[in-house]
């Protein structure tokens, strides 16, 4: 009888403890966000568990990376450290679930927009960060020069991503048959493409080249020329917290604005004494832009400073400065041949 | 409170008593369970609603878009929708389950029983085999089957040939598929009745020996009614039985019947892992027969390998069976872990590319878990019923 009592109390206590924090969380009260991190003390950001040059550990474990360096610029503008982040590795599986179950602030993780997963899981993309589309990588021995050589062939994919789907469309469209073989997590995918298991690897061109390192002897394997799909690859969000929406939407901005206006990370500090309005705004030196967002004025410049501009972050994650060296091609400022736009700090 | 009335022997008070303050607990208790229950899939499903996250099932008849290498009925991504996608995912399960229990428990009796071996090599390689795969993950065997079924084949165009037409390289085992031309019926139907008729003729000799200590004949009438009349009446017909043969085309064999290296692996893997168990359970139910079983049998003049099966192993199951059925379940939600090797299984199918493609997370995994609990459910069932049939019965 009194074990019977206890229990009921423990189950009482147990059922209002857990259900009175997870109702304040409801979204008509949560744009809450920047406030939660704040007292957190630290940024929570969604990452890949490993692709090179995108989000992966290097050998001391320090995360590294194009999406890895978006979540370090967003902890520099809320706490001028770079290093106020938590990294959640998180298989491409499971990426939108702790995204909404608020397991993260944000995911910086190579995810495809697309409309789906905006309408139907309660999701936002802040912006595009890195355009791509997929790909196809074979051995050079099997003297395939197009994708469109490629039926009946044996293709290795990560299962759980827009890749699935392209690689079935691609092959629909052009009436050839092929055979696919989904896995759990891309190392293992290479893997079984390394073992022999399949004749082709498909994923995102960018996602192509970092894995290609991985392989036994990368020299023996070729990315082929097409591209079978748009994949406009960004952070992403949960609904129903615009303020949060926009700090990291502008983090992103100020990176690209600060490339095109030539501030850098070296030369950052006397740009603050430069007379051009644009560069005045952007470092916060004339006006407010931060207290909107719930930052300080300066908050763009601590960006720049510890992450850099987005030239710098392209070049020294996957460009000419990494291994991979993807030339910037899409990637580049709209002014210099590429799509990268952002709006005016103003 | 009491109502005691005149001279009736004392009763327990029918609203106080232990009985009705325990039948009141237990309502709390379950109300309280309710509640908690209702709680929490109410709130999901109203942050889910908020967040304009889709609670339906809408998505089972969308087109799936997708394809799925190895399937038991017609898959397409143009033409099958995400609940074809998961039969296709549950045939596969359940496949790999069934061949999984059928090979595990032929391996474990072996190996019980070779554990109980008075041989001391043979009884120290099955316990160094038990101790080894008991005590490594499944996963990392699961792995290991992979990279050891993949590595040693060579690519399609370096195939092995072996016998009979078959062709094995690292994209799987091709064999001779049967085609059945008409009149295959016939032949089914003669094999049909001849291993009826067999059962009968075993059960009918069974019971005259049990009567007169002397049966029927049963090895040869046997053969005759379930090899010999078949093939008679196939070779009347004219052999109505051709073979379609895998031929190298382009990348890959076409045609004949392949055995995929995912399924091959996934299911090596799970049948030795539960082998290891099963084992011990034999062993296990071996010694708990009395001693003086087997000393009687041989008094009686039984050979050993006739005691086993007539004396020992009957009296055993007694005790192997509860636990097997266990270790059928930890099976077949093993077969979970297929993700990890390709294997397109439930979990692969539909609670990750399905729950990817759809974002349905909530009502995906309910399905899966559900339709796991119900395998699960008949597996117990059935064996419950088997375990009641072999139960000793007290006269």
């Amino acid at each position: 009888m009194k074990f019977l009592a206890g229990t009921l109390a423990a189950v009482a206590a147990f059922s209002f403890g857990a259900i009175t924090p997870a109702l304040a969380q409801n979204p008509a009260n949560a744009s809450k966000t920047l406030e939660q991190v704040k007292a957190r003390g630290v940024l929570a950001c969604g990452s890949n568990p490993g692709l090179a040059g995108f989000g992966i550990p290097d050998e001391k474990g320090v995360w590294t990376g194009l999406d890895v360096d978006l979540c370090r610029a967003i902890a520099a503008a809320i706490f001028n450290d770079p290093n106020k982040v938590r990294f959640v590795p998180l298989t491409a599986k499971d990426r939108f679930t702790a995204l909404q179950s608020g397991e993260i602030d944000v995911l910086s993780r190579n995810g495809t927009w697309t409309k789906l997963r905006e309408t139907e899981l309660g999701l936002l993309w802040t912006g595009v960060n890195y355009y791509d589309g997929q790909g196809f990588m074979v051995r050079k021995k099997l003297n395939v020069n197009s994708a469109l050589e490629l039926s009946g062939a044996s293709i290795c994919v990560q299962q759980g991503t827009t890749t699935e789907l392209n690689l079935a469309d691609f092959f629909r469209t052009n009436n050839m048959k092929y055979e696919g073989i989904a896995f759990a997590t891309s190392a293992e995918a290479v893997k079984a493409y390394d073992a022999g298991r399949c004749d082709a690897y498909t994923t995102d061109a960018s996602g192509l080249y970092g894995e290609r390192l991985r392989l036994v002897n990368p020299d023996e394997h070729v990315i082929l020329p097409e591209v079978i799909s748009k994949e406009p690859l960004g952070p992403t969000v949960r609904q129903g917290d615009d303020q949060w929406f926009n700090l990291v939407k502008w983090v992103h901005f100020a990176k690209l604005n600060a490339e095109e206006l030539g501030v850098t990370r070296a030369n950052v500090d006397e740009r603050l004494k430069s007379t051009n309005p644009e560069i005045r705004r952007l470092l916060g030196v004339e006006g407010d832009f931060g207290k909107p967002m719930g930052l300080t004025p300066d908050w763009a410049y601590r960006v720049i400073k510890h992450v850099g501009n987005y030239g710098e972050v392209f070049h020294r994650n996957v460009g000419d400065g990494s291994r991979l060296k993807i030339r910037r091609g899409l990637n580049n400022l709209w002014n210099k041949g590429g799509i990268m736009y952002a709006p005016p700090i103003r | 409170m009491t109502d005691r009335t005149g001279a009736e022997p004392p009763r327990a008070p029918l609203l106080t008593g232990p009985a009705a303050r325990s039948v009141a607990w237990q309502a709390l208790m379950l109300a309280a369970i309710v509640w908690l229950l209702w709680a929490a899939i109410d709130n999901a499903a109203r942050n889910m609603r908020a967040r304009g996250i889709p609670t339906d099932f809408d998505f089972w008849n969308r087109t799936a878009g997708f394809d799925i290498n190895k399937t038991l009925v017609p898959f397409s991504a143009a033409n099958s929708t995400y609940g074809d996608a998961f039969v296709v995912g549950l045939l596969n399960t359940l496949m790999v389950a069934v061949c999984g229990i059928v090979f595990a428990t032929v391996l474990g009796f072996i190996i019980g029983i070779a554990r109980l071996s008075k041989n001391w090599i043979v009884a120290s390689l099955a316990g160094g085999y038990v101790e080894i795969i008991r005590n490594t993950p499944l996963l990392l065997q699961l792995l290991f089957w992979y990279n050891a079924v993949l590595t040693p084949l060579p690519g399609p165009r370096q195939s092995i040939a072996l016998p009979g037409g078959a062709w094995v390289n690292n994209r799987g085992l091709f064999l001779p598929d049967p085609q059945f031309g008409p009149g295959s019926g016939y032949v089914l139907l003669t094999l049909v009745v001849g291993v009826v008729a067999t059962l009968v003729l075993r059960s009918v000799s069974r019971r005259k020996r049990l009567q007169t200590g002397r049966g029927l004949p049963v090895l040869w009438p046997s053969l005759t009614l379930v090899v010999g009349a078949p093939l008679a009446v196939f070779l009347m017909l004219g052999a109505p039985l051709t073979w379609s043969y895998p031929e190298l085309r382009g990348f890959n064999f076409a045609g004949g019947l392949r055995v995929f290296p995912e399924f091959v692996a996934l299911l090596l893997g799970l049948s030795l892992y539960t082998a290891a168990f099963i084992a011990e359970i034999v062993r296990a139910g071996i010694t708990a027969v009395s001693r003086g079983q087997t000393e009687a049998a041989s008094a009686l003049g039984l050979r050993p390998g006739l005691t086993m099966r007539l004396i020992v192993v009957p009296q055993a199951l007694r005790v192997i069976i509860p636990p097997l059925t266990n270790q059928y379940l930890n099976l077949t939600k093993n077969s979970s872990l297929a993700v990890f090797i390709g294997y397109p299984d439930l979990v692969q199918v539909f609670a990750g590319t399905v729950l990817n493609q759809t974002g349905a997370a909530v009502q995906v995994i309910s399905i899966t878990m559900a339709v796991y609990l119900v395998i699960s459910l008949v597996t117990s069932a059935l064996m419950n019923l088997y375990n009641r049939r072999i139960a000793l019965q007290e006269r």
